[in-house]
């Protein structure tokens, strides 16, 4: 049995804890609506894009050499870029993601590709160096749990579009979590290279009659970089809004436990100060007793 | 009948309104998109976008480079970076320029594609520093 000054230093200590907790709840709730918004505000730009690669696509279908950028390489390298989170306290939100990169990158072994591995984020950084050292290409820092620059996406596009156009690796597959709530987070595999290529969904536009300026392959040459920095874009932000409904969620949780924790420990204080006091009280009066 | 324009940067939508005529800075000269255009898709220079309305212009927006796509009703501008022309600040734009300018020089001289990119974003910040001097002139 801890004695009442034990029991009482430990209130304070969970009570202190709580506070943080629910402090960290606070910060990652604004900052969820925050990112959420920064999402929701860059989508007409992906899907602007998305429309006019389907119709470059479909003008330069079957036009001979497609551009590497949008079939891949012809040799079997394969690069995995993942995102994760600077900071833990986030519940499952970088384990399950390393989970799934665990499984993506043996399924792709068993397929008889060389895989690399690009982390972004710490977390993912350590634990890539811990499971696969030989196949690291590069730690990167990830956002710091900041606000998304769309430079941060356009430098990485940038280093990946270089590494393909060098012939350093062939295919490119990006995995992130994908933000569905606050309390969900599914680790999502986005193929980058070669290009899923996109449906043509605006039928009712007149597609054959399309003209280029200055033509389709320039055009299709400078869009695709770009689009691989529009998609690491929604991808780092859809993670950082998924980190932090992930830490929400986990903070409520470990607010509420440090509640239920405070109570017991209350409850175990209050009986041990009574039990005390009895016992006192029945020393006393045995004493005069006896007298 | 108007033509739908949206102007639109990756963070952001920018501007989508209904109007008469938008000219955009295409890489190989200067486009109007007007109601029934042929559909046309093309890569843009740095340069103004300007809005017309009723033959005058009612906005102008500065985009460093990007995409347009046109088509008889609408004009989609994929824009690398855009503001209102009323917000570029000059002395930023110079310091830009600035900066452009000496890493040009240092540029080795057998890297044509990088000495390409660089030009191109030179001449988007001059064009940025030309439109910010129309429109609010220092002096």
């Amino acid at each position: 049995m801890p004695s009442l000054k034990e029991l009482r230093a430990r209130i304070a200590g969970v009570k202190s804890q709580r506070k943080i907790t629910s402090a960290m709840k606070m910060v990652a709730a604004s900052k969820l609506r925050r990112f959420q918004k920064h999402a929701e505000a860059s989508r007409p730009y992906a899907d602007a894009m998305r429309r006019m690669l389907s119709e470059l696509a479909a003008a330069t279908a079957g036009q001979g050499e497609l551009p590497r950028l949008m079939q891949g390489g012809s040799g079997s390298t394969h690069l995995v870029v993942l995102l994760t989170s600077d900071f833990g306290l986030a519940g499952g939100f970088n384990a399950n993601l390393v989970r799934s990169v665990r499984q993506i990158v043996s399924r792709l072994e068993a397929d008889g590709e060389i895989v690399q591995v690009l982390p972004v984020g710490r977390k993912g950084g350590d634990a890539m160096a811990r499971l696969f050292p030989t196949k690291l290409v590069e730690r990167l820092p990830g956002t710091a749990g900041r606000e998304v620059h769309f430079q941060t996406a356009a430098d990485l596009g940038a280093r990946v579009t270089q590494m393909l156009e060098a012939g350093e690796i062939d295919r490119v597959t990006l995995v992130y979590n994908r933000f569905v709530n606050a309390m969900t987070q599914t680790p999502t595999e986005a193929p980058l290279v070669p290009l899923p290529v996109p449906e043509n969904d605006n039928q009712t536009e007149n597609t054959a009659q399309y003209e280029f300026e200055p033509d389709e392959g320039e055009l299709l040459a400078r869009l695709l970089p770009r689009n691989i920095q529009v998609q690491f874009y929604a991808a780092l932000l859809e993670s950082a809004a998924g980190e932090q409904g992930a830490r929400m969620t986990a903070m409520d949780n470990a607010t509420r436990n440090a509640g239920k924790a405070i109570d017991d420990l209350s409850q175990r204080y209050n009986r041990s100060r009574q039990s005390n006091i009895t016992k006192e009280l029945i020393e006393i009066i045995s004493g005069a007793e006896a007298v | 009948m108007p033509v739908q324009v949206e102007i639109i940067s990756p963070e952001k939508l920018l501007f989508r309104k209904e109007v008469e005529m938008a000219v955009l800075p295409g890489e190989d000269g200067d486009i109007a998109a007007m109601p029934d255009h042929a559909p046309i898709m093309l890569l843009l220079r740095g340069g103004v976008v300007s809005l017309y309305e009723n033959g005058q212009v009612t906005e102008r927006f500065f985009v460093s480079g990007g995409f347009a796509d046109i088509t008889s009703q609408r004009c989609t501008i994929l824009a690398d970076e855009a503001l209102p022309v009323t917000e570029i600040v000059l002395s930023e734009a110079q310091e830009r320029l600035e900066r452009l300018e000496t890493q040009f020089t240092n540029v080795a001289a057998d890297d044509i594609s990088h000495q390409d990119s660089l030009s191109r974003r030179i001449q988007s910040a001059r064009a940025e520093i030309e439109a910010a001097e129309i429109s609010h002139p220092t002096h």
